[in-house]
């Protein structure tokens, strides 16, 4: 853990449709939101919270094409180049038979590749402690962190605007 | 703001909250195991001493122990492989293809129903590992690794080969995807062992959830994941029996060759998969007592699966036999006639009474939405789907071309206890992770709580 210390504001929310309401309306306020904590993915949240799409897909295409590409040359190269082979008189290089080795290459790459990019840009990995505002996060609660530092208001008034936007509780949580 | 819609049943039963659901499905994560999973679990560690008896023997001496000849050179161990990837393809089809078409009912069955794709993928790969013989030679055979003959490389032309990287490319995805969705729940239990001042297990949990947060950025790129695995796992689920059914198709054997075998043998690993994910957990929301998690509507809707697929698996028996005969080849037409009236005709009509007739009983409403009944069905489907596997691998090759070479298969107790291996396997596997994991996507059931859980009166 860092040295320097870092104060946050928590609010604490019971239910999903109240805290999409009160994002929209804490941020209307000015109030910088760090990071929302939920127990389940709540939909629309990200874009309350002014997130860009993800991008994993795209790095899902481009694992599949790899995997596409490299399951073709391995095969042609192998049965067409390196060591051609007769087996039942057929074409050394001939397309159809190459196909499943390929759909499969092409998913694998794909599926572990996107997950692995998921993992690095999320910053997971077993050895992590994560952070935790408020430990019902993973139970039942939608846990707001707001980092007093970036804003410009005072402790009161972001503790009152959460407060009026729907928040059961607000503590206070410094790392 | 409670949403609650007459047309459909409830999906969370019992007035249960958010909260309740933490609390009820890591309970059995957290507490001591119940003297009924102990008594299971015994008898599955039983089963499974027994078959690896049987599976050193077989090492050691060689698959000659089997009773394999030279007419019936596949038998027990092919007809096994299929079935249980085929009880896979149930695992995939909920969490994948129900996910893109947004059912969710599937939500709190998708965990058990992935786990069992998983330990059945692995009792499915060992039959063919072990066929090979010398099976620490085998990855020459399967798998392009460079080596001193040349470099000779695997025949790409080859089903068998193609059956190597459908089965481990499905097992790898349907893996990820499945720990994907344990990730959040190891969370819960993570957090509720810091809170209860367990500091061994929420070491564990934490190392396992790979320190999960719940932020909301994660989940927005989470879900993303999650649809992509889902879009790639669907192609992947057909592909995979698909392939397996190729294994026959593309061989030149009456009864093997033809092209209705990749959507019939889709059809049948699902109607197979759904008879085992309804045998199991009825047992576990029994032991669990997840009555109000899944519930009878969850049962019914699997029971409609199960007429639909049992349905296309008939239609495919009738279409096989029409085509035999109105094809007029008298190879093909006699393999069809020797199937219903040689010498095992008991296993195909085992086979027709049980895939074709039994499930036609779930159009009752009475009888889909009774528990006893569903669990003897789901029992009696997947005899039904291990016969039409041993009927399509033995009665087409027993009588081959040359009558001389006629022949019958007796199965042997290396066949049987092999058999006995992977379900020793397969129980074990599921009650340890019934017992550590925990058994129902919380997460996910959290997120339909207010719009699909019945209300307290």
């Amino acid at each position: 853990m860092s040295s320097t210390s870092e104060n946050y504001l928590v609010g604490i929310f019971d239910d999903e449709d109240i805290l999409l309401h009160g994002v929209d309306g804490i941020r209307d306020k000015g109030v910088k939101i760090h990071e929302v904590y939920t127990p389940f993915p709540v939909h629309g949240l990200d874009e309350a919270l002014g997130y860009k799409r993800s991008r994993l897909p795209i790095a899902a295409f481009l694992f599949g094409m790899t995997g596409t590409i490299l399951a073709l040359t391995m095969q042609i190269w192998m049965l067409g180049f390196d060591w051609p082979m007769i087996i039942g008189g057929k074409n050394f290089v001939s397309l159809p038979p190459f196909i499943p080795v390929t759909f499969e290459l092409t998913v694998l790459l794909s599926a572990l590749g996107m997950v692995a990019t998921f993992f690095i840009v999320s910053d997971m990995k077993p050895y992590k402690t994560p952070r935790s505002y408020d430990i019902r996060s993973t139970d039942d609660k939608h846990v707001m962190a707001i980092n007093l530092a970036s804003n410009k208001l005072s402790k009161e008034d972001i503790s009152r605007i959460l407060k009026d936007n729907g928040a059961s509780e607000v503590n206070e949580k410094n790392f | 703001m409670q949403a609650t819609s007459s047309l459909r049943e409830s999906l969370v039963t019992g007035g249960k909250t958010v909260r309740d659901v933490s609390e009820d499905i890591s309970r059995q994560v957290e507490g001591k195991p119940t003297r009924l999973w102990w008594v299971a679990f015994s008898i599955s560690l039983v089963l499974l001493m027994f078959g690896v008896y049987c599976l050193v023997t077989v090492l050691w001496e060689g698959i000659g122990v089997w009773g394999l000849n030279k007419t019936v050179g596949w038998a027990w161990d092919i007809t096994n492989f299929v079935w249980w990837v085929g009880i896979g393809h149930a695992g995939t089809l909920i969490s994948a293809i129900l996910l893109l078409f947004r059912q969710k009912w599937r939500m709190s069955i998708n965990r058990a129903a992935e786990a069992m794709t998983i330990f059945a993928v692995i009792c499915a790969a060992t039959f063919p590992l072990v066929h090979m013989g010398r099976l620490w030679l085998g990855l020459y055979w399967v798998l392009p690794l460079p080596n001193t003959w040349g470099s000779l490389w695997a025949n790409f032309n080859s089903p068998l080969l193609w059956d190597v990287f459908a089965i481990t490319t499905y097992f790898t995805v349907s893996l990820v995807f499945w720990y994907i969705g344990l990730i959040p729940d190891f969370a819960v239990i993570r957090d509720r062992a810091i809170r209860m001042g367990n500091k061994t297990r929420a070491t564990i949990y934490n190392a396992l959830s790979f320190g999960w947060d719940g932020a909301a950025k994660t989940w927005m790129r989470y879900e993303s994941v999650a649809l992509i695995l889902a879009g790639l796992s669907t192609p992947l689920v057909l592909s995979v029996h698909t392939i397996v059914s190729f294994d026959f198709a593309t061989s030149v054997v009456p009864g093997w060759h033809t092209t209705i075998f990749p959507p019939y043998f889709v059809a049948g690993a699902i109607f197979s998969g759904f008879a085992m994910v309804l045998t199991l957990l009825i047992v576990t929301r029994k032991v669990f007592k997840l009555e109000d998690y899944i519930t009878i509507y969850h049962i019914e809707l699997m029971n409609i699966i199960i007429i639909i697929t049992g349905s296309i698996v008939g239609i495919a028996y009738i279409t096989e036999f029409f085509i035999a005969w109105y094809g007029m080849v008298p190879a093909e037409y006699y393999a069809f006639y020797n199937r219903a009236t040689g010498p095992y005709w008991w296993a195909y009509w085992s086979m027709m009474t049980c895939n074709v007739i039994s499930p036609q009983l779930f159009w009752f409403k009475k009888l889909r939405t009774n528990i006893v009944a569903t669990f003897v069905l789901s029992i009696i489907v997947n005899i039904g789907m291990w016969f039409e596997r041993f009927v399509i691998i033995v009665t087409s090759i027993h009588r081959d071309y040359l009558p001389s070479s006629w022949s019958m298969f007796y199965p042997t107790m290396y066949d049987v206890g092999e058999y006995i291996l992977t379900f020793g396997f397969f129980f074990t596997a599921f009650f340890l992770f019934a017992k550590f994991f925990p058994v129902i996507n919380m997460a996910e059931v959290k997120s339909i709580i207010k719009s699909s859980s019945e209300k307290k009166h």
